[in-house]
């Protein structure tokens, strides 16, 4: 039972953190339909947000409560800089995007290196959040805990955003039908901008939470780009319960792997699990209805 | 844009050109050390040749070449560390980090010629099954490019937590011959030289002969336009796969022959990071011609052997702002130059990119129902 216990909770804890990463993510990538490699840099930049709120604010809990929406402001300041200077001028050219947007990060990541050095920096935790909770005999750690809270935090509201806002009106047209939405007069590029605002902000958040579980290098982002993709892989475009969905059915599925095996076959595992998925659903979990053919 | 390579006797002249620079000019002037360094790039361009026929004539962007790179190169160096060892006997870093005991899975590769084999086949059969399963299901555009890139990146995880069987980080080195020849000798390093530029040579000219060929223009027009292709009777997923195949081939290959050459094989080699750089090259070069592949990934690898050594970090800066500025205001790399200042405007996107966009984002596939 306490087997049981610990590895759902340490499946969920990772589901969140794939959530948290990946959320933006979806959002960028279902409306409009470019893949931002650039975005493991915003989580990188928002850690390092994190660690420079510590050296100035000192008090690891203050800090870390600030952290959060500075995070999110520079993810999101950073994200609406790339998208007006670069991707705007590439739609239509999703693979080019791709490449452009990693040339990006090569060069955020060289940046960070001359700020803030080559070695990792680690960022103090709150003392609230260094014990754990005992629960049916199995301890959890408050840190995952409160990632967790995060995330469901972070879905709700964006999915609040999504459903009840002007602006989520007009993102649910655009992921329909960009066409027909800018004919009914809706202004695709603030949205798209808004969009990007959004999600590249949420990389900036999921940044922060990750200097609760580790140290925080120029190289953070590479380590968690590709999980954030196969999520949005695996939950299909233009929809929140999807990416959600997949990120927690992955994060559950890694740690029954890894319990039964080592960390490196697991990640080999769940590839082929999702190839294996993929031949089931090629579109994902959810995908927008379309008349397409492709 | 690929008009300087339409008369078929320039391409004839290109070769003898290329194979008097490779076989007769760089041996004689180039010391050993520099002769090897441009035998690694010449490995690289392999891929590249490749990378050009999946990426730039099938659009499929194949971000995860250093699988297969990575493939070929430990097939060879498990060859290499298990001869030199001698018959019966485990390669030293396995008695030095585990029982020292030759898992069963490495007793094949004692032979030379399973080996080869091995090399030549095991790339292409891999890409095969992948292929059939991507494909076959339509999965495509960026959908394919993150797959592709996962792998590579799972691929470096399963050989760095194998420490005892695939010597871990470290990779595998040290390697003294190769079929009886000592590596070390100058005369078997321009040997080996010679086998890689002639090698490069053959891809070229039978990448050349498929783009002539009837596959070739299906392969195109896969690529632009996947749909019409399968109303008239082909099958899309077959004609990618073949593409797909023959450029993982090519990666085995080139990973076999960067082994001796290099002397090191290790995860840093094969993962994601690397994968890219392939791609690098081929954009710079231009991914829809024949050369431009080629030229791309040497230059790019030189540039980055001198003005790495020298500025570590001014390069990489250098790196992803070429790449920023090549793949958004000159698609068709270097290649597309000459036509550009010719014409004196910025030619269109390659025609691969509208039809990608459509398979990515349903908003834009109103396009292509139109245009059907």
């Amino acid at each position: 039972m306490d087997v049981v216990v610990g590895q759902l909770f340490a499946g969920l804890s990772q589901g969140s953190i794939l959530i948290l990463i990946a959320l933006g993510l979806a959002l960028t990538f279902g409306q409009m339909g470019v893949i931002n490699m650039a975005h493991g840099e915003f989580i990188m930049a928002g850690a390092y947000t994190a660690y420079v709120m510590q050296g100035i604010l000192g008090d690891a809990g203050i800090s870390l409560l600030i952290a959060i929406p500075m995070g999110f402001l520079i993810g999101g300041v950073m994200g609406v800089i790339l998208e007006a200077v670069l991707i705007r001028h590439m739609y239509g050219r999703p693979l080019d995007t791709l490449l452009v947007t990693w040339g990006v990060s090569l060069i955020l990541q060289q940046l960070a290196r001359d700020i803030f050095g080559a070695p990792n920096v680690d960022v103090g935790s709150p003392s609230w959040l260094q014990g754990s909770v005992e629960v049916g005999g199995v301890a959890l750690a408050s840190a995952r805990l409160f990632i967790l809270a995060l995330a469901i935090a972070c879905v709700a509201a964006l999915s609040a955003i999504i459903r009840f806002t002007s602006l989520g009106r007009r993102v649910r047209a655009v992921v329909q039908n960009r066409e027909l939405a800018e004919t009914v007069g809706i202004s695709t590029r603030r949205t798209d901008r808004l969009t990007f605002f959004i999600g590249s902000g949420l990389a900036g958040v999921a940044g922060v939470a990750l200097t609760l579980l580790g140290s925080t290098g120029p190289t953070l982002g590479t380590n968690y780009i590709v999980d954030a993709f196969l999520v949005v892989v695996v939950g299909g475009i233009g929809q929140i319960r999807g990416a959600l969905i997949a990120a927690f059915v992955l994060g559950l599925l890694q740690s029954v792997f890894q319990y039964s095996t080592t960390a490196s076959m697991a990640k080999v595992l769940l590839l082929i699990a999702i190839v294996i998925f993929l031949q089931v659903r090629p579109q994902g979990i959810f995908s927008v209805r379309t008349r397409s053919l492709a | 844009m690929i008009g300087y390579l339409k008369g078929p006797g320039r391409v004839w002249v290109g070769l003898a050109l290329g194979a008097v620079v490779l076989f007769v000019l760089a041996p004689s002037v180039l010391s050993d050390f520099r002769l090897m360094l441009l035998g690694k790039y010449l490995c690289f361009a392999m891929v590249a040749v490749g990378i050009g026929l999946a990426w730039g004539r099938g659009g499929m962007l194949v971000l995860g070449q250093g699988v297969f790179f990575g493939l070929g190169a430990y097939l060879m160096a498990m060859h290499l560390k298990l001869s030199d060892a001698g018959p019966g006997k485990a390669p030293d870093f396995m008695l030095l980090y585990g029982s020292g005991v030759v898992p069963f899975w490495w007793e094949p590769f004692r032979s030379p010629v399973v080996t080869l084999v091995a090399i030549l086949l095991l790339p292409a059969a891999i890409a095969t099954v992948l292929g059939l399963a991507i494909f076959r299901r339509r999965v495509k555009g960026a959908y394919f490019a993150i797959l592709s890139q996962a792998l590579a990146a799972a691929f470096a995880i399963l050989l760095i937590g194998q420490q005892t069987t695939t010597g871990g980080t470290n990779g595998l080195n040290g390697f003294r011959g190769f079929l009886g020849y000592n590596l070390f000798d100058p005369v078997n390093k321009q040997l080996i030289f010679s086998i890689a530029a002639a090698v490069l040579l053959a891809m070229l000219l039978l990448t050349w002969h498929l783009y002539r060929s009837r596959y070739g223009e299906l392969l195109v027009a896969v690529r632009d336009q996947e749909e019409r292709v399968r109303f008239l009777g082909y099958n899309p997923a077959n004609i990618k796969l073949v593409a797909y195949a023959i450029a993982a081939a090519m990666a085995g290959v080139a990973g076999a022959l960067f082994v001796p050459i290099a002397g090191i094989i290790s995860p840093a080699d094969v993962g994601v990071v690397p994968s890219i750089a392939f791609i690098i090259g081929v954009a710079i070069g231009g991914r829809n011609t024949l050369l431009g592949p080629v030229l791309g990934t040497i230059l790019v690898a030189y540039a980055q052997t001198t003005l790495s050594e020298q500025f570590p970090g001014f390069w990489t800066y250098f790196q992803g702002a070429l790449l920023i500025l090549v793949i958004a205001f000159l698609p068709g790399g270097l290649a597309s130059l000459w036509t550009v200042v010719k014409r004196g405007r910025r030619p269109g996107p390659p025609s691969a990119a509208p039809m990608a966009a459509a398979a990515a984002d349903p908003a834009l596939a109103s396009e292509q129902k139109v245009s059907i």
